[in-house]
């Protein structure tokens, strides 16, 4: 597969290559992001080896079963040849705790398209894979993909870097208290409202708009293609499975002909094979699966920063408003002249006058105000130019990485194809040399 | 064709006899004269030198073609007309070549008086006269070119049949540019009638002694309509669910387009998969196609053989039962014995013709079962390795076009 900063002539031999199994291209995915290095990758490897059933009493005191994952950390050395690897380090962590430490990335970095994590209850199904969270499959999906986000943030230039993060690979108890106590909550909760809330922008960023629609788009098309591939799926499965009934037919069959009987006989096996390997075949599908899945979920990641970058901006032009607001009330009570309607105003009006001193202290009020407003929108600028600029950053990165691995992903269906396809050619000229013999 | 010396003895015995006194008696009820040419008793012994290559063995000397459908509209009704075309060098035959016009009718015709003149011999079925499932209307296109060549293999097989071959009805069928005159001539369904109503009473009085061999093929015939029907409805089932997938299989392509228009560096390798699956949508459409036009109607072929078979003997059943009926009577009764045992002298000669008749056929017939079914399956295998092989070369282009992407695109960001 293609490496990032490989320049030899190998990779022309390697895409060649069209024995590589998808998983061994979802490996080159990880090579790549490992390749890229982060100081964190160049110190660690990390994996998240097993997945055990564990039961307990949960927060209302009631038994429940829930799977825990290990994660596994070895120092990046290579190992001499010969020499034994060191023991890992290593932790257990469940579902919940890896959520936990995502909310806190969101919180933490809002400029930062936050890897996703796998999905929570299967979705995208076709009949013959269980939707079931504890099914020993979803299990072994679901600790990839595990795998997956963790290397993902390892490999991320300003993610990695965090503190927490390191400690949620190394800290298995007191990890939850610490990421409490970093109060990440409460901004999480006042971000969360508003980014709930309704609000309308006066000048979108351009940029981030387009970005939006394209993720929008992106996630529509995605969720079409999973579906249409389940449906497929379920369709090319009944295909498979029907053939084996012509095995069980011919050797029926084969028992009562003389000289068809042993072709037919071992023609029915061929499609007893042909039937059987529909079972691989959709497996090896499911890779490519997950991986749109991942980018569908990627698409959530932008919007949020969209949405982010949307509420930083609606702040500034509050604050812009509200500053221009207070001048003019100070033009208008300099210049005697009532353009903007303000209860002292009126009840000054409506009153009586006010007096020189009443009119000189609400005037200082306010060119203190205006002050302040103007700092306050000195702060959100510069606020909102850092996170365009550290946004940007990071959806030029998002998008080189988009672009490549989703390539490989396709590169990898292929292959997939290419496999299905021999294993046909296979099964189909052993069928036709049996039925020669008839 | 013949598959043994046995098969040959059973042959020669049968023209012999036919060609006696016995006519009268004979089950050849249509007074064509037994060509027992030399050039025909050539054509035998030939056959038996030549007995390893079972097809090309036979040297043809008739050729016999089913085309070109033609619609008939008349005030009553609208039907279908076939051309046949025969060209041969028989001397039964007045001229080399005929050509005429003849209608599924006709067919029926002439099959039901070849079965009604050799009731003990395998007369190939004709395509049924609707088909319930699938089909909208008679005159549909495909419906026609199936049905057409169905009818093109029944001819061919008949003319193939050492002994149906030289049937007059056949030669009237293939000559005689108004069918219509000549179809109301011979026995018709009062005879037929009269068969029925003696199985009818023969076999509510069973029979005494089938002979071993009869009941194996009996038996086998009883399995072999089982597991052919199995394997036609199979196989029906594999259309179904390949036309369900195919259905599902056409999504892709538009979705992955869709994308496409989104996108900029993925825009072109998404296109790309997007033309592969429509190319591999194509071949799964031609895929089955072929098991249509040629895995189905073999199969369904053999279906109705089976039935035909199992028909055949019944009849030979019958035949023997007339004659224990009549032997018993004559056992039985003393008066009139003489006139009785010519009589009896009769059915079992009737007995011994309807046996061998039957036997040479079966075999006959076995061998172009085991023929045409392995072709069929042949057939399938192949065109499935074709189906994947062209399949992988899309693929493989598809990386192809990836790897050459990806190298230009370095050299761009080298430059």
């Amino acid at each position: 597969m293609i490496m990032a900063d490989s320049g030899s002539s190998e990779e022309v031999a390697v895409i060649g290559n069209t024995d590589l199994t998808s998983t061994e291209s979802e490996n080159n995915i990880i090579n790549t992001m490992v390749e890229k290095g982060t100081a964190l990758l160049r110190k660690l490897e990390i994996n998240v080896a097993e997945a055990e059933k564990r039961t307990g009493k949960n927060t209302v005191n009631m038994q429940e079963t829930y799977t825990v994952y290990l994660i596994e950390i070895r120092p990046a050395e290579t190992v001499p040849e010969g020499g034994t690897p060191a023991a890992p380090d290593t932790l257990w962590r469940r579902y919940s705790e890896f959520e936990l430490l995502r909310t806190y990335l969101l919180v933490t970095y809002p400029y930062v398209i936050v890897p996703p994590l796998p999905e929570k209850r299967a979705e995208f199904v076709w009949h013959k894979l269980s939707a079931d969270n504890l099914d020993p499959d979803f299990v072994e999906r679901r600790r990839v993909g595990l795998e997956n986000f963790l290397l993902r943030v390892a490999s991320h230039p300003v993610l990695s870097n965090d503190k927490l993060f390191y400690l949620f690979l190394t800290e298995e108890k007191g990890w939850r208290e610490a990421v409490l106590e970093t109060g990440f909550q409460d901004k999480a909760d006042s971000r969360l409202k508003s980014l709930s809330a309704m609000f309308r922008v006066k000048n979108p960023d351009k940029r981030f708009t387009a970005l939006k629609h394209y993720s929008d788009e992106l996630n529509t098309v995605i969720s079409q293609l999973l579906r249409v591939r389940a449906r497929v799926a379920d369709r090319l499965y009944g295909v498979y499975k029907v053939h084996g009934n012509y095995g069980r037919v011919f050797s029926e069959w084969s028992a009562i002909e003389k000289e068809m009987g042993d072709g037919l006989q071992s023609a029915g096996h061929h499609m007893d094979t042909y039937a059987a390997s529909i079972d691989d075949i959709l497996e090896e599908e499911e890779h490519y699966a997950d991986e749109l899945k991942e980018y569908l979920f990627y698409t959530d990641a932008v919007r949020s920063v969209c949405r982010k970058h949307e509420l930083i901006q609606y702040e500034l032009e509050m604050a812009a408003q509200d500053l221009a607001h207070k001048k003019q009330q100070k033009e208008e009570l300099a210049t005697g002249t009532v353009r903007i309607f303000s209860l002292k105003g009126m009840t000054s009006k409506l009153f009586g006058q006010e007096s020189q001193e009443q009119r000189e202290s609400r005037l200082a009020a306010l060119e203190q105000s205006i002050r302040e407003g103007e700092e306050t929108v000195k702060e959100k600028n510069a606020e909102c130019q850092e996170f365009v600029r550290t946004a940007w950053e990071d959806i030029e990165r998002f998008k080189e990485q988009k672009d490549k691995d989703l390539r490989e992903a396709l590169i990898g269906y292929a292959i997939m194809q290419i496999s299905m396809c021999k294993k046909g050619i296979q099964v189909w000229s052993n069928a036709k040399e049996c039925f020669n013999k008839m | 064709m013949f598959s043994g010396p046995g098969d040959v003895f059973s042959f020669v015995l049968l023209r012999a006899l036919t060609t006696s006194s016995m006519l009268k008696n004979s089950s050849l009820a249509d007074g064509s004269p037994m060509p027992n040419s030399p050039g025909s008793m050539v054509n035998q012994y030939r056959l038996e030198e030549d007995e390893e290559d079972q097809l090309g063995a036979y040297t043809k000397d008739i050729f016999v073609t089913v085309d070109n459908p033609e619609s008939n509209v008349t005030a009553i009704e609208t039907f279908i007309m076939y051309r046949v075309v025969t060209k041969t060098t028989r001397s039964e035959f007045d001229s080399s070549e005929y050509e005429v016009r003849r209608r599924y009718q006709d067919f029926l015709w002439l099959r039901s008086r070849l079965e009604e003149n050799h009731p003990t011999l395998i007369v190939h079925p004709l395509p049924e006269k609707f088909v319930m499932k699938g089909m909208v209307e008679r005159f549909n296109d495909d419906f026609i070119e199936t049905r057409r060549k169905a009818l093109h293999r029944f001819l061919n097989k008949i003319s193939e049949h050492p002994v149906l071959s030289y049937s007059q009805h056949f030669k009237v069928f293939l000559t005689a540019q108004d069918l219509v005159s000549q179809r109301k001539q011979g026995p018709g369904f009062l005879s037929r009638m009269g068969e029925t109503v003696r199985a009818v009473a023969n076999s509510v009085r069973g029979l005494k002694s089938r002979p071993e061999e009869f009941t194996v093929m009996q038996d086998y015939m009883e399995n072999f309509s089982n597991k052919i029907c199995s394997v036609d409805k199979v196989t029906q089932r594999i259309i179904k669910e390949q036309r369900e997938y195919l259905d599902e299989l056409k999504q892709y392509s538009p979705t992955y387009t869709q994308w496409a228009e989104s996108e900029e560096e993925l825009s072109q390798p998404l296109k790309a998969i997007a033309s592969c699956v429509e190319r591999c949508s194509k071949e799964t459409e031609e895929q089955i196609h072929h098991l249509t036009e040629v895995l189905v109607p073999t199969l369904h072929e053999y279906v109705l053989c089976a039935e035909t078979v199992k028909a055949v003997m019944r009849r030979r059943d019958n035949v023997q039962a007339e004659f224990e009926a009549k032997n018993e009577a004559l056992v039985s009764r003393k008066v009139d014995q003489e006139a009785l045992q010519e009589e009896v002298d009769g059915l079992a000669d009737r007995v011994e013709l309807a046996n061998n008749a039957l036997r040479g056929d079966w075999s006959r017939w076995q061998n172009g079962m085991r023929t045409d079914l392995r072709s069929a399956f042949i057939s399938t295998a192949e065109k499935n390795v074709e189906h994947y092989e062209k399949c992988l070369a899309v693929w493989e282009s598809f990386l192809l076009s990836q790897r050459e992407e990806f190298s230009q695109q370095r050299g761009e960001d080298a430059s």
